[in-house]
């Protein structure tokens, strides 16, 4: 009798616990997303005290181009979309599913790095660099940390499609693929921030 | 049991459909505070409040449609943790404001 009970019983304890664990971990990142979002706010409210001493140098009227923040933004927005079907693919155990998404995804938030170290280039070539004002320090500042923490997540993306193609959707990779989703999706809601307050409003 | 066949997972997650509304909000969302900024029609403090509103109302489209927070009991520590962020960002933002303001203002001199 017993045996098949007992493992069956025991399968399901582990995967109880499992599911804690994996919970833990979720609750465990959102604490440190919500800290991240507090380091975002001490940034941006840098950014609206230093964000009018131009130093008689350029404002942002002069320098930003929407143009581009307009495809920086696509590239974000899409990811996100593609992100959550990454995530829907790993509900289904479509290994396949998981790799293609998080490739695109991959695809477009190099794209949106390309394009920001794009624009920063430009700006530095032509002495706008962060030295130039309070201003373009606190930009500098704002808007590259950004960027790195979505530099950041490419790295660990390519490391996760990686131990996807290894080891398939287990319960290890699916827990990070939502860690990574959390951080993802956040990253995004960050850049709506920045491209109202920094961009929008700076072209005003 | 293998590790692959075994239950991924039981975490919140959305539908296609909840992430499909999600992203076509967000797209609507967008373009909308983009297009009025480009042709610049409404008078300044009209534009402003428009593109403050339609951000906070994407952020809130893409916190329920992509990370899934919500009231439930599952959630409700996030929710709490959220909220408790929400407040320190409030204060850390405006109070620098504020602070700042009056120390400018307090800084000038004749006027």
């Amino acid at each position: 009798m017993s045996d098949e009970a007992l493992t069956s019983n025991l399968v399901h304890s582990q995967e109880h616990e499992f599911n804690n664990i994996a919970s833990t971990r979720l609750f465990g990142f959102w604490i440190y997303v919500m800290s991240d979002c507090i380091l975002f706010a001490s940034l941006f409210a840098t950014y609206a005290v230093l964000g009018h001493n131009y130093a008689g140098g350029p404002t942002g009227k002069q320098l930003f181009d929407l143009k581009g923040v307009i495809a920086e933004t696509t590239c974000l927005l899409v990811s996100s979309f593609t992100y959550g079907l990454a995530v829907l693919a790993m509900f289904r155990k479509s290994k396949n599913g998981v790799i293609g998404w998080l490739a695109l995804t991959f695809v477009l938030g190099a794209s949106f790095v390309g394009l920001e170290l794009n624009e920063f280039s430009h700006l530095i070539a032509e002495g706008n660099g962060p030295q130039r004002s309070a201003f373009l320090s606190s930009f500098f500042t704002l808007v590259g940390t950004h960027g790195a923490h979505v530099s950041t997540g490419l790295i660990w993306m390519a490391v996760l499609i990686g131990q996807v193609m290894k080891k398939g959707i287990t319960q290890n990779t699916s827990t990070r693929i939502l860690l990574l989703s959390l951080f993802w999706h956040f990253l995004d809601i960050v850049w709506i921030c920045l491209f109202t307050i920094v961009y929008l409003m700076g072209v005003l | 049991m293998k590790e692959t066949e075994a239950k991924v997972v039981d975490a919140p997650h959305g539908t296609p459909r909840i992430y499909l509304t999600g992203f076509v909000l967000s797209i609507i969302l967008t373009a909308i505070p983009f297009t009025l900024v480009m042709t610049n029609t409404l008078p300044i403090g009209w534009l402003i409040a428009t593109i403050v509103v339609l951000a906070v109302v994407q952020i809130i489209v893409h916190l329920v449609a992509f990370l899934h927070l919500n009231a439930s009991s599952e959630q409700s520590w996030n929710l709490t943790a959220f909220s408790y962020t929400l407040v320190i960002l409030i204060v850390l933002v405006g109070a620098s404001l504020w602070i700042m303001f009056h120390l400018n203002y307090n800084m000038m001199i004749g006027g």
